[in-house]
């Protein structure tokens, strides 16, 4: 396959190494983190108002985050030997250390508190369920089923701690995909101590957009309706986020536009024609000042509840679009010049290939797939929460 | 208050089997000469410093083919080492009826090294095969072992 090149390329650069499944990683990572901030809203920061959609965000961050390693061990040829970074861990490989971020993440963080939380529909499951599910319910219980008032409230100053412990972690988690990027000295597209902090910002726009979007699909599903309170206070939080990053972003450029650097030229030809498309147009244009206008408006004008929502969809869907569209800019543009800046090379993206366009709809597919099985085990919605409590009397409360 | 904290108990003792395992495994996989010289296999030093040799050496080549010899002393190729084109050849050395090298495809062989490419220094000599032979074996024209076409002048085209 004859990859087009203009301009002079070392023969390494033609072919780019970091493929579509090299972006998914830090837009699925980025998902995780932000959806785990916005429940955080509410537990850390008692905002009432986006209560509906916390369990939500703790579920959708689980189910990506489950599946954020998948688009790394499908790009490796040996996927089976990741695992020897738990092993034998080597402390100078930044890539081998997020090894240890993520298996803290998960297992310190969301596991810890979704278990927390959901501790007393599980007890009351255990025992209202029959069959397989019942052994589920019953293997999560961990053979206690205590669900006094006095064990819920622990459990309840317990998760308060691990959400407090979660900020971090999660600003840890995709700060440190922004860091993977960000410490590459070589690469001028990625070198800059901002990137850490551009991605945190990114990943929590992307959840927030992500969680809004699924509450209010599912919540259309369940044929219930949209708690419009809830909405606009995540639709707040969206636009200030995104103003932030905007912001951020936009101080990277000047900065590199100021400071004009001998790798300037080549970046900006490159931005002015192959990344046109995906980085002005899509990222910039549709997919930032689109839906901070549109959020705007929100604000600014009194607006129906109806034209709201839609509004809302609109935003969020087009965020989701540009976050996707950021990250694609910085893995594949990163790769796109010469380090001799003087050629430009071009991505081929196979389909049915390892690391082609099927596999990475497959991956993004997969999440939904899992949270659909994680919403079915364990509801998020508030009102399943009293279905499940009045169906059963704890056998064991002390209460 | 020991029953209220129970379920935590069971959690943490969950978390301590866990890391037990985790930590019983390790030692069970980890080689043991790992870590003995560095992050990797102490052993592997000695097990690859075991493996039979392939290469004869251009020493061992130039005793029997001293006329190849003779003709690579008059070319650039010189510094080429006979097994990096003919390859691996010991168990030829040691036997020349054990092994018969294989003839050479020249059209792809010569392309490794000489085609053009803009990351090469322009004194290295460098052609566009399509261009220059159009699939035809470079040994048609060019002696392998010294390379350079007579009749060329010098400062030609190479």
């Amino acid at each position: 396959m004859q990859i087009p090149v203009e301009g002079f390329m070392y023969p390494n650069e033609v072919e780019l190494q970091w493929s579509v499944l090299i972006v998914l990683y830090p837009f699925i990572t980025g998902l995780v983190a932000g959806a785990f901030i916005l429940a955080s809203l509410e537990r850390v920061f008692r905002v009432q108002a986006v209560k509906p959609t916390y369990r939500l965000a703790l579920l959708t961050a689980l189910a990506f985050l489950l599946v954020a390693p998948l688009p790394l061990q499908l790009h490796l040829g040996h996927p089976e030997r990741s695992l020897e970074m738990y092993l034998t861990p080597h402390r100078s490989s930044a890539m081998a250390m997020f090894g240890f971020v993520y298996l803290w993440y998960l297992m310190a963080v969301l596991l810890l508190e979704i278990w927390l939380d959901y501790r007393r529909d599980i007890v009351l499951k255990s025992e209202t369920s029959t069959g397989l599910a019942r052994l589920c319910y019953r293997v999560l219980t961990l053979g206690s089923s205590n669900i006094s008032e006095r064990s819920l409230r622990i459990d309840e100053r317990l998760g308060y701690f691990i959400t407090l412990i979660g900020i971090p972690s999660a600003f840890l988690l995709h700060g440190y995909v922004g860091f993977i990027f960000g410490s590459v000295k070589a690469n001028p597209w990625w070198s800059s101590p901002l990137m850490p902090i551009v991605f945190i910002f990114s990943a929590m726009v992307s959840g927030i957009a992500a969680v809004m979007l699924l509450y209010m699909v599912s919540t259309r599903l369940r044929g219930r309706q949209i708690d419009i309170r809830c909405l606009d206070k995540i639709a707040q939080y969206l636009m200030y986020t995104f103003v932030i990053d905007f912001s951020l972003e936009m101080l990277d450029l000047l900065q590199r536009i100021y400071e004009a650097d001998e790798s300037f030229r080549s970046l900006d030809f490159m931005v002015h024609t192959r990344l046109w498309k995906s980085q002005v147009i899509v990222q910039i244009l549709l997919g930032t000042v689109t839906p901070i206008a549109l959020l705007g408006l929100t604000q600014i004008l009194k607006l129906t509840e109806t034209a709201r929502k839609r509004i809302y969809a609109l935003a969020g869907c087009l965020t989701v679009i540009g976050i996707f569209a950021m990250r694609w800019n910085v893995v594949i543009g990163g790769q796109l010049f010469s380090k001799s800046f003087l050629g430009y090379t071009t991505y081929k993206m196979g389909f049915a290939t390892r690391e082609g366009l099927l596999i990475a709809i497959v991956l993004m597919i997969l999440p939904f797939g899992i949270l659909w099985v994680l919403v079915k085990l364990l509801p998020p919605w508030p009102d399943a929460v009293s279905l499940s409590a009045s169906g059963a009397t704890p056998a064991h409360g002390t209460s | 208050m020991f029953k209220d904290i129970e379920h935590l108990i069971r959690l943490a003792a969950v978390i301590v089997i866990a890391v037990a395992a985790f930590v019983v495994l390790r030692a069970a996989v980890i080689p043991a000469s790992f870590g003995q010289y560095g992050h990797y296999r102490g052993a592997a030093i000695a097990e690859t410093a075991a493996r039979p040799i392939a290469f004869a050496g251009h020493d061992v080549c130039e005793g029997c083919h001293t006329e190849e010899a003779e003709q690579k002393k008059l070319g650039k190729h010189v510094v080429v080492a006979c097994e990096a084109c003919h390859g691996a050849l010991a168990r030829h050395a040691d036997d020349p009826s054990a092994l018969t090298p294989a003839k050479l495809d020249t059209a792809v062989l010569c392309a490794r090294c000489h085609e053009a490419n803009s990351a090469k220094p322009k004194s290295f000599p460098q052609v566009v095969t399509a261009d220059h032979s159009g699939g035809i074996a470079c040994d048609t024209c060019h002696q392998p072992h010294k390379p350079k076409i007579e009749d060329e002048k010098p400062g030609g085209k190479k």
